[in-house]
């Protein structure tokens, strides 16, 4: 898992069943210290998550499959799982 | 699960048991900006309607074998949405 940002949205019409009604959103990585890098993922999001919050990303096929009740065939990697309140780093 | 976007077609008449009817795609991966990242590879197409100058998002490794029809198959990505809009923060 890692923590990430929102930063948009993705709207597609034509895609797998698996992400039928499910909302897309784009976020990127951020570093410990809550830098972003380059690395970002298009995520599912069960907890409404919006542009700008910062949120606990997961970034594994069986657990997302797991989360979203398609087991065992959902074509889902990442998922947006928790709105982060606080990380303290020391 | 990433943004590309798709800049060519692969024909290829023989191929391995469980992809006939599977269409092949050349994409081009895209960064957080939707600039080109990386270098261009092949996915097959869960979507059976993407084509050159889509905007798509792909599942990589053993999520792209599950978006497709026959389910162990040897693909590692999968295109599994035509995008219509992408809005982003700056």
């Amino acid at each position: 898992m890692y923590i990430g940002r929102v930063f948009g949205t993705v709207v597609a019409t034509i895609k797998h069943e698996t992400f039928a009604n499910r909302k897309l959103l784009l976020v990127e990585r951020l570093s410990p210290e809550g830098e972003p890098d380059k690395k970002y993922d298009i995520a599912v999001d069960v907890v409404q998550a919006g542009v700008g919050d910062r949120v606990l990303v997961l970034d594994e096929g069986n657990s997302a499959r797991q989360i979203v009740g398609l087991e065992p065939n959902g074509a889902i990697r990442a998922v947006v799982v928790g709105i982060v309140d606080e990380v303290d780093v020391r | 699960m990433q943004l590309a976007k798709v800049i060519g077609t692969v024909v290829a008449t023989r191929k391995y048991t469980g992809l006939e009817g599977v269409k092949f795609l050349v994409v081009q991966p895209l960064g957080k900006r939707q600039e080109p990242e990386g270098d261009p590879l092949v996915a097959a197409d869960a979507t059976a309607q993407a084509g050159p100058g889509h905007t798509v998002f792909i599942v990589g490794v053993r999520e792209a074998a599950l978006a497709l029809p026959v389910k162990f198959v040897p693909v590692d990505h999968a295109i599994v949405g035509i995008v219509d809009e992408i809005a982003t923060t700056p």
